[in-house]
């Protein structure tokens, strides 16, 4: 299952690190990644695979509890869904 | 990865309220009459939990998967005086209870179906139903009523219509709440997932899934970021936004088909709102450049609305159906609430708007002392708009017992707050009693 994560907050020190350190521990693989300041804010989108068997539930609330504990708000939903309402 | 349009999708969801405002599952109960009303409740309770047993669970996990929020999930079920017809003495307190129970064992928040359609006239059923009405709706949490008196081909059962203007009286008598679980319409459609209008039509399938969006609020900010653009531009931009928020509700209604094993039926493709701020119809059309709604302007700028709405959702969707439009409930839209307030907006002026959106006056709450004859003309006045421009129209309208206008009424939640709106003082009564049918209308010579 493929995912896109987006990662959003107040730019700091070891965000990028934290991140993929957590997704590493969970097996997910990143496919693609981009990180920027938007309007001041820290901003990265990951494309990334989840593991076979993955248990999306479990890896969303995972992800947003790192999000809180580092200060920054961490999305996560299935990559299906932003091709349906972009592409023909 | 195309990180601007996940950027726009996200933004669309987390700040401009855009959702899927409902799944609805249809479920055809025609397999379900026996001919003793007990029984038949009996089949009816378990068709619709053995039908919709996994629809809030499969609905909570694509919500969960895809980040996009789903309102609600709701079920909608052939009109039920249909199933009452070879019992000579329908007890319909059976059939209400049994969509209740099945509702509350499956957790939708809403069941659709506790119908009758009497446009050309009333079975024995369709009357019992009608006149179960204010029991039934006063026993039961969760489920909604139609009674379709008119349409295109049909013209208008005034007899009915008479009877209706009663009924929404002793419902409301009861609890003025009741009534926002009734709605009268004119050339109802058969695939709404909408409440409180949604029912199954007989020429439906078995079991199918349906699909309403919304996003006023994505809309309006698309607008707003263009204030001096011209009509073309507006009207392409609402084209292009309706196409992305319908492509939403057609690829969520595929998934939920696909994992509840059933059809995927159709998309309405209509803006609902909330009374959450940023979620308001009418907001959209101040940003237009109104300086309130109900302001002279207000139809044509919902006309464009509506139409933009339908042709940039059009191709989004395989099949598109319901309402399909902007609806206006008054108590249900932030910006409405403060236009009805301010005495910026009227019963007359909605009346206008009614007859190039959909649907109708909707969740517009009256004086507790308005006549039933009155309510029937409201009535008998909205389905005639609906048969005449051969378009669907409603009413949902509350009067509220001691209240008055400059009162207002408190539903809560989703469904907001409704001031009191002033009715027109007028008597309708003679022109109401005089029973019988307004014939269909002629379909050339339009204008």
């Amino acid at each position: 299952m493929q995912v896109i994560i987006t990662v959003i907050g107040t730019d700091k020190v070891g965000i990028i690190a934290a991140v993929t350190t957590r997704l590493a521990e969970l097996q997910v693989n990143i496919l693609d990644v981009s990180q920027t300041i938007m309007q001041g804010a820290f901003t990265m989108m990951l494309l990334a695979q989840l593991p076979e068997g993955a248990d999306f539930a479990a890896t969303k609330a995972d992800l947003q509890g790192l999000g809180v504990e580092i200060g920054v708000d961490v999305k996560i939903a299935r990559q299906e869904i932003f091709d349906a309402m972009h592409k023909l | 990865m195309e990180t601007q349009q996940i950027k726009e999708t996200i933004q669309m969801i987390s700040e401009e309220n855009l959702d899927i405002r409902t799944i609805t599952m249809g479920i055809s109960l025609l397999d379900c009459i026996t001919g003793d009303m007990a029984t038949t409740a009996q089949h009816v309770y378990a068709k619709i939990v053995a039908k919709a047993k996994d629809l809030v669970p499969v609905a909570d996990a694509i919500s969960n998967e895809y980040g996009i929020p789903i309102v609600n999930k709701r079920i909608a079920v052939t009109p039920v005086a249909l199933l009452a017809g070879a019992d000579p003495a329908p007890d319909f307190r059976l059939l209400a209870q049994a969509l209740d129970d099945a509702a509350k064992a499956v957790g939708v928040d809403l069941i659709g179906g506790y119908t009758a359609t009497v446009q050309n006239g009333c079975t024995p059923a369709d009357l019992a139903l009608m006149t179960s009405l204010p029991e039934a709706l006063a026993t039961t949490d969760r489920v909604c009523a139609s009674v379709n008196v008119g349409s295109t081909r049909s013209g208008l059962n005034m007899d009915a219509i008479k009877l209706m203007g009663q009924v929404v009286k002793d419902v409301a008598a009861i609890q003025p709440e009741n009534a926002m679980k009734l709605v009268i319409f004119a050339n109802a459609v058969e695939d709404n997932p909408f409440m409180a209008g949604a029912f199954w039509g007989v020429s439906e399938g078995d079991v199918a899934i349906n699909t309403g969006v919304s996003g006023p609020g994505v809309v309006q900010r698309a607008i707003a970021d263009q204030p001096e653009a011209t009509f073309e531009t507006i009207c392409e931009t609402i084209k292009q936004t309706a196409f992305k928020v319908s492509r939403m509700g057609q690829f969520v209604g595929k998934v939920a088909a696909e994992r509840l094993h059933v059809p995927f039926n159709i998309v309405d493709l209509s803006l609902a709102p909330t009374p959450a701020p940023g979620d308001s119809v009418a907001e959209i059309l101040e940003t237009l450049g109104l300086s309130h709604v109900g302001t002279p302007g207000t139809t044509a700028a919902l006309a464009l609305l509506n139409d933009a709405v339908k042709k940039g959702g059009v191709m989004a969707a395989e099949r598109v159906g319901g309402l399909s439009g902007a609806f206006i409930p008054v108590s249900e839209d932030a910006n409405m609430i403060a236009a009805a307030k301010a005495g910026h907006i009227t019963l007359e002026k909605l009346e206008a708007m009614t007859a190039v959106c959909s649907v109708g006056l909707d969740m517009v709450a009256v004086p507790g002392s308005t006549p039933a004859s009155t309510i029937s003309g409201m009535i008998a006045d909205e389905a005639a708009i609906g048969m005449i421009n051969n378009k669907t129209t409603a009413v949902r309208v509350i009067p509220v017992p001691g209240k008055g206008v400059g009162d207002s009424i408190e539903f809560g939640g989703l469904f907001g707050t409704a001031p009191i709106m002033p009715v027109n003082t007028g008597d309708a009564s003679v022109f109401i009693n005089r029973g019988g049918h307004i014939p269909a209308p002629i379909h050339s010579f339009k204008n």
